[in-house]
């Protein structure tokens, strides 16, 4: 399977499709997205493609990551020059803010360090799988976090509106049992939303329209990927 | 709003903007699916409000059917809603003509507006 592609979601809207129906859509701006390293079997023990996507500025990225995408003369590189060692070939681009890598095991991949992906991955029509990070909602309650129904407005209940009743039995077991499903931190988690319909794909404007809603907050990075359920 | 959220939404607007007012009598065009045949339906009325923007604009028709007021929203930009003829312009001082909802009779009728072109421009 092809490799995928890096995104941020830019907010929701509504368009009409073919017959004049009205769909609601996730707008993404997906790519430009540059090939960062491939990872070989011999090297990494795995094969994949880097891809990276949102460039952050030289002064506030970190040594390593300005190293990653270009050659910057360091020591230790001059050393391994010296010592006859082969460099791994660098992207020459900005560094960037959002990094992954696509796993293609046993495929044979048509890209090399430095080639630049865009929207046209992804055809009008085609199925994509979403992964993005879900909205932190905080320490949040039983009823937000686990659709526990909560008690009665009224009827003498005092106090524990939403509250989630009992949390186990008596003195047999004497114990909670693991997994209770409590308050507790909600969101900020990672999210898949798979068998998306790409409803326009836009390459010259770097802009995917997906069907539905996507996860995250607007401004979130995103993983685009072919499905994998048929 | 984002500018590549009015880029996705450009494609679906409408190329040629809808004339009308609040207050207007129009008739308006809908394009009715029938079994597989395609056919105009005609809803006539007056334009008591217009509300929202980009693709979710919408506006409100009122009418009186059999002493029952009527009212039916349309997007703007839906290409179901083929035309909107302007039959008869109403003056009115208000972008929400709900008050007419309270009224009956000859008192839901609104003076008509002439419209008459506007002088040139002088410099």
């Amino acid at each position: 399977m092809p490799v995928g592609l890096l995104g941020r979601k830019v907010g929701m809207t509504q368009v009409y499709g073919e017959d004049g129906v009205l769909l609601p859509v996730t707008v993404v701006e997906a790519g430009p997205c540059v090939v960062l390293q491939l990872r070989t079997a011999e090297r990494d023990g795995y094969e994949a493609v880097q891809l990276g996507f949102a460039d952050r500025p030289r002064g506030r990225a970190s040594r390593s990551e300005r190293g990653h995408v270009a050659s910057i003369g360091s020591k230790r590189q001059r050393r391994l020059a010296d010592a006859g060692v082969e460099q791994s070939g660098r992207a020459d681009c900005e560094p960037k803010r959002f990094v992954r890598e696509f796993r293609t095991d046993g495929e044979s991949v048509d890209l090399s360090v430095g080639d630049v992906l865009d929207a046209s991955v992804f055809g009008d029509g085609s199925f994509i799988d979403v992964i993005g990070t879900s909205k932190g909602r905080g320490f949040a309650g039983v009823m937000k976090r686990h659709n526990f129904s909560g008690q009665r407005a009224s009827h003498g209940v005092k106090r524990v509106h939403r509250h989630g009743g009992s949390i186990g039995m008596s003195a047999d077991p004497a114990r909670v049992f693991k997994g209770t499903r409590m308050p507790g931190h909600y969101g900020s988690a990672q999210a898949t939303l798979r068998h998306l319909k790409v409803v326009r794909s836009d390459a010259e404007n770097g802009v995917l329209l997906i069907r539905g809603a996507v996860p995250g907050p607007n401004g979130g990075f995103l993983v685009l990927r072919h499905t994998n359920r048929h | 709003m984002h500018r590549l959220v009015e880029l996705a939404e450009k494609s679906s607007l409408r190329e040629n903007p809808l004339h009308f007012e609040i207050g207007d009598t129009v008739d308006v065009h809908t394009r009715i699916l029938e079994g597989n045949k395609e056919r105009i339906q005609i809803f006539s009325g007056v334009v008591i409000a217009r509300r929202g923007s980009g693709t979710r604009e919408m506006f409100t028709v009122r009418r009186i059917v059999a002493s029952e007021g009527v009212e039916r929203t349309f997007p703007v930009h839906s290409p179901k809603v083929a035309e909107v003829e302007v039959k008869r312009s109403g003056r009115v001082r208000r972008a929400k003509l709900f008050y007419l909802r309270d009224r009956v009779g000859k008192a839901t009728r609104l003076r008509e507006r002439r419209t008459t072109p506007k002088p040139a421009a002088k410099k």
